[in-house]
């Protein structure tokens, strides 16, 4: 296909999409996935002509035919354990194919009042707060894969903690695709709200457990209320063979403190794209990411941090680590507006590449437009250090295990500032499976 | 006979250094390596230890019956050989017990033996850091990172102690060091000598061999062993410098 007969086969197919429905195509809500497929319709199909997408191609996205509506597979409960990690006590949602699935998921044991359900089942139910924040962060007038999602709103994961609620363990929403015979599409749509002084851990992951085709379009929307404490994490463990899009959107209001890790091993296409938005003072953000590639993988983040108000912290650091004909783009811009006096702002991307024909892509940019503020930025692209390896090898230790020490060594920043332990382990054994065999 | 270096010639980026080295070591011996600046000892301590942009053209080196320089860099050491670096590595990331711990096993592993378990392993690491006066919060940190230079030469001198060589190469050791320094480090080489494995000390400065006192000195210069003696040698080319080898004619004895 073309990249018009691309975006001519959602417009096609959304009749179907609505027939899909069960009836719910009158809904009020359905009037805001009407009016976004009008936007995507008038959307253009970003091509690397365009300045944000000018690394990024998504010529091997286009050729493919999606089937919009995902089949209904069947998943045994002990594959959902696969992906769950080893002595960590739990919320869980699973989703199969983009479908919430109740039956293997685990919800009985959170707090009352702290909402945790399907977005599909807050659509059904006319929830006052969806109505009130969905759309409002991540806009589809501007972006052709949000509008596409907004349109394809079905299901995804819809978390609200009330005012002053703590919870304490972490709830891990898996996605979970599996295209069998034929590609398709599966296009989650989160909604994270936390109010005023309440706390939450989100772990949102996207897998597979086999090497199908299919496209995942997220979007991932979070308010985090005055004074809120949110952790979360993105683990992006999709098929070596599925084209991935995300996009997150954090709205933070005043003294809110927003801590991100964004893991990356999956997909043979990535596109991450993030922003943090300070909407009141004293706010707080940690963006760190690390992706792992290798064969003709390709990743991208571009992430956005704005600086709206005075007296906030941020601290971006991504690193990638790059093998084989891996290709990575990371462009992070910090904006500091006029108003944003006594801004703290730190910014860095640091990648490794293990072979000479991987490459990497980095774009760091500052704009500043307040007197009064402390702002960093740096990127580095390198290999390996040599000398560092042959001092390990002369105290008796191999070549892979002394690779796998050194990767190690790299990612640690980002990977000791996650909170979780059984996280921590869970990305430990990653690198030691994949450098030290 | 430990080691035997026979007509060793090697270059780096073309540059030939090494211009044919006959060495040999017995167990129990100290040999001192010395000479002017650019004479060789450093690149013949890379070339032991297996530092891959050194290209050896001509010679042989037997260690312990085995060809040295068909091994690997990790399987020399594996087979007990030490280098002490002129510039210890910064390695941000890696503690000292990680490393240690690694090395330890992969040593073990290679000669058969049983991994050491955890309390094994810090009962040895707290008994030899005595060795080298090294506070234990060194342990945790990474290697090297933001050490003092004196710092950084004790580490290495813990790690031998915790490696246990059988041919330790000392590199530089005593270059940087004040004299607290060291006696520290030479009191720790002291300790860690035996019958059963040899040290070559290579150094700029007699200073040091008056705490690690050699069996043997050798006195490199422009890629060739020029003169072997005794302790004495050392004591005299304190006193004249080096120019005295420098004008005179070669004469090697061994």
């Amino acid at each position: 296909m073309t990249e018009t007969e691309f975006k001519q086969w959602f417009i096609n197919n959304f009749q179907n999409f609505e027939k899909n429905l069960n009836g719910e195509k009158t809904s009020s809500f359905h009037l805001i996935r009407k009016d976004a497929l009008s936007k995507f319709s008038s959307l253009n199909v970003p091509t690397t002509k365009d300045e944000e997408w000018k690394y990024t191609s998504i010529s091997p996205l286009v050729k493919h035919s999606f089937n919009v509506i995902p089949p209904k597979v069947e998943i045994a409960s002990e594959l959902v354990g696969k992906f769950l990690f080893d002595q960590l006590e739990h919320h869980l949602m699973v989703f199969v194919n983009g479908e919430f699935r109740k039956d293997l998921s685990k919800l009985d044991e959170l707090p009352q009042t702290v909402e945790v359900t399907s977005l599909s089942n807050a659509i059904k139910n006319n929830h006052p707060a969806l109505l009130n924040h969905f759309g409002k962060y991540a806009e589809d007038s501007n972006n052709l894969f949000t509008a596409l999602n907004s349109a394809y709103t079905k299901d995804g994961a819809f978390i609200l903690i009330p005012k002053g609620k703590v919870v304490e363990d972490p709830i891990h929403i898996i996605f979970i695709n599996k295209a069998e015979n034929e590609s398709l599409v599966t296009q989650p749509r989160n909604l994270f709200i936390a109010e005023e002084n309440s706390q939450l851990t989100i772990i949102e992951h996207y897998a597979s457990d086999d090497e199908g085709i299919y496209f995942s379009n997220s979007v991932t929307e979070i308010y985090l209320g005055e004074n809120t404490f949110v952790d979360h994490i993105k683990l992006q463990e999709e098929s070596k063979k599925a084209f991935h899009i995300a996009r997150m959107e954090v709205d933070q209001e005043r003294n809110s403190n927003f801590s991100s890790h964004m893991i990356s091993t999956g997909a043979v296409f990535s596109r991450n794209e993030f922003t943090t938005r300070f909407n009141g003072e004293g706010g707080e953000s940690m963006l760190n990411g690390l992706f792992m590639i290798d064969g003709e993988q390709f990743f991208d983040a571009h992430t956005m941090i704005d600086h709206a108000k005075p007296y906030c912290n941020s601290h971006e650091h991504y690193k990638g680590i790059l093998e084989d004909k891996a290709r990575g783009v990371f462009n992070g811009k910090v904006m500091v507006r006029p108003d944003a006096q006594k801004t703290n702002a730190f910014q860095e991307n640091n990648t490794i590449l293990l072979s000479d024909d991987a490459v990497m892509n980095s774009k760091p940019q500052l704009e500043i437009f307040a007197d009064d503020v402390k702002c960093s930025h740096g990127a580095t692209v390198g290999k390996l250090n040599e000398e560092a390896k042959f001092y390990l090898k002369s105290r008796g230790i191999g070549e892979e295990a002394a690779t796998a020490m050194l990767i190690h060594a790299f990612a640690s920043d980002v990977i000791t500032t996650i909170k979780i332990e059984a996280l921590r382990d869970y990305l430990e054994k990653i690198i030691t499976q994949k450098f030290n065999q | 006979m430990l080691l035997e270096i026979k007509n060793l010639h090697a270059k780096i980026s073309g540059t030939e250094i090494l211009k044919g080295i006959d060495l040999k070591v017995n167990a129990g011996e100290v040999h001192a390596i010395m000479g002017p600046n650019g004479s060789g000892k450093s690149t013949l301590a890379s070339v032991l230890a297996g530092r891959e942009e050194y290209e050896v053209t001509e010679g042989k080196i037997w260690y312990n019956g085995k060809n040295l320089l068909e091994l690997s860099p990790e399987d020399r050491a594996r087979e007990g050989v030490f280098l002490a670096f002129q510039y210890p590595v910064e390695i941000p990331g890696v503690s000292n017990t990680n490393l240690l711990k690694t090395a330890v096993n992969e040593i073990r592993k290679y000669r058969g033996e049983e991994e050491l378990d955890a309390m094994e392993f810090l009962e040895l690491l707290k008994e030899k850091s005595k060795l080298v006066e090294l506070d234990q919060k060194f342990l945790s940190r990474s290697v090297n990172e933001g050490f003092s230079g004196g710092e950084k030469k004790r580490n290495e001198i813990f790690q031998m102690a915790v490696l246990n060589p059988k041919l330790a190469i000392l590199d530089e050791t005593d270059s940087g060091l004040d004299i607290d320094a060291l006696r520290i480090v030479a009191n720790g080489v002291n300790k860690l000598r035996s019958k059963d494995n040899a040290i070559i000390v290579v150094t700029h400065y007699q200073r040091l061999l008056n705490y690690i006192i050699p069996d043997f000195v050798h006195v490199l210069y422009q890629g060739k062993i020029v003169k072997s003696g005794g302790k004495e040698l050392a004591l005299e080319l304190e006193e004249k410098g080096y120019d005295w080898i420098k004008n005179g004619k070669s004469e090697v004895a061994v």
